[in-house]
This record gives C-alpha cells, sequence and structure tokens, in this order.
C-alpha cells in the first residue's frame, strides 16, 4: 500500500515538474523544476530497487548537471523574454507533435502486451545488494564499455576546457625562465657606506 | 499493484513532455538542452523499468552509461553554449545559421 501510495506521489511529481520545466516563464525556475524532477525520478527508482541508480541520478544530474546549468542560466546575461516570442507560434505544431508520438507510444506498448511476453518469468530475488550486484558485472562483463565510458568523460572534460579557455592579453603571469637566468651580479646589491666614503659603483 | 505498465507510462509521458519542450522553446536552447535532459531521464526510466521486471541487470548498466553520456552532452553543449553567447551576446537559435564555413 506505501510503495503504491509512494509511486503515484514520485509519478505525479516527476511529471508535474517535467511541465513547469518546460512552461517556467524564468529559466532559473526551470532548472529548479528539473532538480525537483530528477528527486522525484530517483524516488521511482528506489522503488524499483535500483538503489544505485537512484543515488547517482542524485549525485550526477542533481549534483552536476543541473547546477551546471544553473550557473550557466546565470552567469550569461540573456535577455530570455525575446527567446519566448515563438512560443505561442509553436505552440500547435508542438502539441500536435506530442500528441502523435504519444499516441505511437500507446500503439508500441499495446502491442507489446498482446504479443508473447518474453522473459516474463520473474527470477527469484538474490540476497546479493544491488550495488554489489552491478559492481560484477560492470567490473567483468561490461569492463571495455566501463572504461569507454570513461573515456568519454574525460573527451568532454578537456573539449569543455579547451572550448572555453581563452587567454587574456593583459594577464601577467609568472615567468620562470627569467627566475632563472637570474645573476648575482645584476642583482640588486644592499650596501650600507660609511660616511664621506661614498658608493663605487 | 504497481506494474511494469505504470512505469512505462510515466517514461512515456515523461518523453512527449521533453519533445514538446524542444518544439515549445525553439529559440532558447538552454531550454532544449533541459528538454533533452528530460528525455534522457525517460528512458533511462525505462531502462531501470525494464531491468526490475525482467530480472536482468544489464538494463542498469545501460542506464549508467546513458548517464555518463548526458553528462557529457550537458558540459559540451553548455561549453559551446558559452563562447557562443561571448561571440555573438545572444543564444537564439536563429542566429546559429550565420556561422558559416
Amino acid at each position: 500500500m506505501i510503495a503504491v501510495l509512494a509511486f503515484y506521489l514520485f509519478a505525479t511529481l516527476t511529471i508535474a515538474s517535467a511541465v513547469a520545466v518546460i512552461f517556467a516563464r524564468n529559466p532559473v525556475h526551470s532548472v529548479l523544476w528539473l532538480i525537483m524532477a530528477f528527486f522525484n525520478a530517483a524516488g521511482l527508482m528506489l522503488l524499483l530497487g535500483a538503489e544505485f541508480i537512484a543515488m547517482l541520478l542524485v549525485i550526477v544530474y542533481v549534483g552536476a548537471v543541473a547546477v551546471l546549468f544553473l550557473f550557466i542560466v546565470m552567469m550569461l546575461n540573456i535577455d530570455f523574454a525575446a527567446l519566448r516570442s515563438g512560443f505561442s507560434k509553436n505552440l500547435p505544431f508542438g502539441l500536435i507533435i506530442a500528441l502523435v508520438l504519444l499516441a505511437e507510444m500507446v500503439v508500441a506498448v499495446s502491442a507489446w502486451k498482446a504479443g508473447p511476453v518474453t522473459g516474463g518469468v520473474q527470477p527469484a530475488a538474490t540476497t546479493q545488494p544491488n550495488i554489489e550486484a552491478l559492481g560484477e558485472l560492470l567490473y567483468s562483463r561490461f569492463l571495455f564499455p566501463f572504461e569507454i565510458a570513461g573515456l568519454i568523460l574525460l573527451v568532454a572534460m578537456i573539449g569543455a576546457i579547451v572550448l572555453t579557455h581563452r587567454s587574456r592579453g593583459d594577464a601577467r603571469g609568472q615567468k620562470v625562465w627569467r627566475q632563472v637566468d637570474r645573476r648575482p651580479d645584476e642583482a640588486i646589491k644592499l650596501e650600507q657606506p660609511k660616511v664621506g666614503e661614498g658608493v663605487k659603483l | 499493484m504497481i506494474g511494469l505498465m505504470h512505469y512505462l507510462a510515466v517514461a512515456a509521458i515523461l518523453f512527449t513532455l521533453g519533445v514538446l519542450g524542444i518544439f515549445l522553446n525553439r529559440r532558447n536552447i538552454i531550454l532544449m538542452l533541459m528538454a533533452i535532459e528530460l528525455i534522457l531521464l525517460a528512458v533511462n526510466i525505462n531502462l531501470v523499468a525494464f531491468s526490475a521486471y525482467l530480472g536482468d541487470l544489464t538494463g542498469q548498466v545501460f542506464a549508467m552509461f546513458v548517464l555518463t553520456v548526458a553528462a557529457a552532452e550537458a558540459a559540451i553543449g553548455l561549453a559551446i553554449l558559452v563562447i557562443f553567447f561571448r561571440r555573438r551576446g545572444s543564444i537564439a537559435v536563429d542566429d546559429v545559421n550565420r556561422m558559416r564555413g
């Protein structure tokens, strides 16, 4: 009973937040609604028994991606009112596309239901925790895709840095070679001449 | 009782909302990226739901890979957005077609 209630709560909130993401006037509100949607989707995945994916969703999406969006939205000085000008013009067409898509998915699901159910047998529940099972699978059978995923993240990181990095012309950095080249005879010498003798140059 | 169909319905609605978001916010590329994130979230819910109901963990592994690609895509997309804004002072999608050659 509690699981049913939790499912409907999470599902309703996820969909309501997704609607708010699209229709919010302020993009900052959009990002905050996106965070809300991710939290509730994580709740849905917890109900399914996928604890690791749920936590990953919270950490990666809420902790990294949504905050990145928030930074960009706040950092760039964008006139968002002008960007919304085509909103009502695109509304009918977008609604038609969305409805056609939803109808297609309904048809697909009902066709899948009518056909033979493949793999409908529930295997016996194991006592192994979700994270352990996932880790064993990830480091044995899916080792190569796992490494590729790491490579993708590396490329994305380097790409983002290279794209946004700019060398400013007026920056005054440290010049290491001048410090290494320095000789004692070119340096400033501190002397304390006696009165009346002067300094030898 | 909550079955696979319920999760599939949630994911289908979420996916449709994402596509709707892309079509509605045709000029605002930040909102388009957010709609793409919603679509990928719907895909993830589908993968995890099937993985749970078929008793096969492969779906969850693939959900992780989808998550990885989504994070990389968001980082690169926002980096491109930042340099585009620096150069043009706007992020309207209509302006992008001036970047020929």
